[in-house]
């Protein structure tokens, strides 16, 4: 399968169908686990990221993800933001901070927190979170932004705004999205693949897989007779 | 908790009752007494501060350092699992093992018993209490806080340095309150190490007067003074690791509230 640049492409499917299991491999962030392996090619920019002799850090550094939970660091919301950002680039002070405002403002959150930087990002709401946790991502300048169900957590208010964030960022970024809800994958997405049980079933734009999809294993899902 | 309670409140009122009234200028101003003359308690005070101090500064790193390799790189490693079996029979070794493991290997050596010998013995006791609290405490980090450094590019040892130890900063200073606490009333490892010594000395490798050693002596003899001063030291030590210990607990619901 294809994920297109500067696209959003969601994964849908039952619980434990594989869905982050795939994601994560894009960044290879299953090798945290020592027990876990990937095989086979997964191509970058023609590399193969799977291959021992790709940087796992910088390839981390290129392809973000944005995680279900919302994981601030028990750091001021300006560190939380600068973390990435000082991990590969030297910035003076000065293109530091504006670095983190183009991060926040891009994420949507720059509004809310502006005269409050030096806060804990831990005393911010969920949903603030969630985006402060994007702004972290995208403040490193990434090609790719995996999301792993971001919205899960979240009420539906801070869903919408979240979503509506996601849509504006396609201008920017490749985006992989993993979701459980199909109703979201239908309004963010231009592309769906549909899994079940470790297996990729279908894998089409987003429109061909809701109104006439090739599988009735699809159709089924989608029209909720299953899952 | 009552019963418990019933049984400190006894401790402490004994204490006071009997310690409170040998407090004065001149248990921190004065050496220890000849039998039969006025004194204080200053070369012991400063004597333990110094051995403990000392202690901490080495038992502290290393007991984070070996922490932190079982909680955050030793999964599969066949190291961790020994490490840590041999730090718990070190975390429950009986002191006096430790005061004779170090009387052994360095007094013996040396010839004379001083007080690096002594804050050695008790770096040996702070060693486990930190490495068990920096490992329990470093487990109480979620994995998807690891997951999120580790997903911008962070290699493992700044996840660890920049995010890990700050999560629970507060909970392996927690760690090391108690273990200064539990080496601040320690009697058995210095009276193989640094002894005791009437006379002030800052020379570490002196044998050294300390608190515990002191009271021991004093309290074990026949002198109406040196009784009382024995009484007035075991209520210095006793208040001043009911303050760490409460100074931990504090910590300690911090920390807890901030996971």
């Amino acid at each position: 399968m294809n994920i297109w640049e500067k696209k959003i492409t969601a994964f849908i499917g039952p619980s434990g169908c594989g869905k982050s299991t795939l994601l994560r491999t894009f960044n290879r962030m299953y090798q945290l686990y020592p027990s876990q392996e990937a095989r086979g090619e997964i191509m970058m920019d023609g590399m193969n990221i799977l291959d021992k002799k790709q940087d796992v850090n910088m390839l981390r550094a290129k392809v973000g993800m944005v995680f279900q939970k919302p994981t601030p660091f028990p750091m001021s919301i300006f560190d939380n933001v600068a973390f990435g950002v000082k991990l590969y680039e030297t910035l003076n002070r000065n293109e530091l901070e504006e670095r983190v405002e183009w991060a926040l403002q891009k994420a949507a959150l720059w509004e809310e927190v502006k005269d409050k930087l030096n806060q804990s990002g831990i005393s911010l709401s969920g949903g603030q979170q969630q985006r402060l946790c994007i702004a972290r991502t995208i403040a490193v300048k990434p090609e790719v932004v995996l999301l792993d169900e971001p919205t899960s957590a979240l009420d539906p208010i801070s869903t919408a705004r979240i979503e509506d964030l996601i849509f504006t960022l396609k201008e920017d970024y490749t985006i992989v999205i993993v979701t459980h809800n199909m109703q979201q994958a239908a309004r963010v997405s231009d592309y769906t693949a549909y899994m079940y049980l470790g297996e990729l079933i279908e894998f089409a734009d987003t429109d061909t897989i809701f109104t006439k999809p090739k599988q009735k294993a699809t159709e089924d899902y989608i029209t909720g007779k299953f899952g | 908790m009552t019963f418990g309670l019933f049984w400190l409140s006894w401790i402490l009122f004994t204490l006071f009752e009997k310690g409170l009234g040998g407090i004065s200028m001149a248990i921190f101003t004065q050496m220890t007494p000849a039998p039969g003359s006025t004194g204080g308690l200053l070369n012991a005070i400063t004597g333990s501060l110094a051995m403990v101090i000392l202690a901490t500064l080495i038992g502290t790193p290393i007991g984070i350092m070996a922490g932190t390799y079982l909680a955050e790189y030793g999964q599969r490693s066949w190291l961790a699992p020994i490490t840590r079996f041999i730090n718990d029979i070190l975390l429950s070794a009986p002191s006096i093992v430790i005061g004779l493991f170090v009387y052994t290997v360095y007094v013996a050596k040396m010839g004379h018993f001083s007080g690096w010998a002594g804050a050695l013995a008790l770096s040996l006791i702070v060693i486990p209490v930190v490495v068990r609290t920096t490992e329990d405490m470093l487990r109480l980090i979620p994995d998807s806080l690891r997951e999120a450094a580790a997903a911008l590019g962070a290699p493992q040892w700044k996840i660890v340095t920049l995010v890990t130890w700050r999560a629970s900063k507060v909970g392996i200073m927690t760690g090391v309150l108690l273990a200064i606490a539990r080496i601040s009333g320690e009697t058995a490892p210095l009276l193989f190490t640094s002894l005791n010594n009437q006379f002030w000395n800052a020379d570490m490798n002196q044998p050294m007067a300390n608190l515990p050693v002191v009271i021991f002596q004093f309290a074990m003899s026949p002198y109406e003074n040196w009784q009382e001063l024995a009484w007035t030291g075991a209520l210095l030590i006793t208040l001043s690791v009911l303050g760490l210990n409460i100074a931990a607990r504090f910590f300690l619901r911090k920390q807890v509230s901030l996971n």
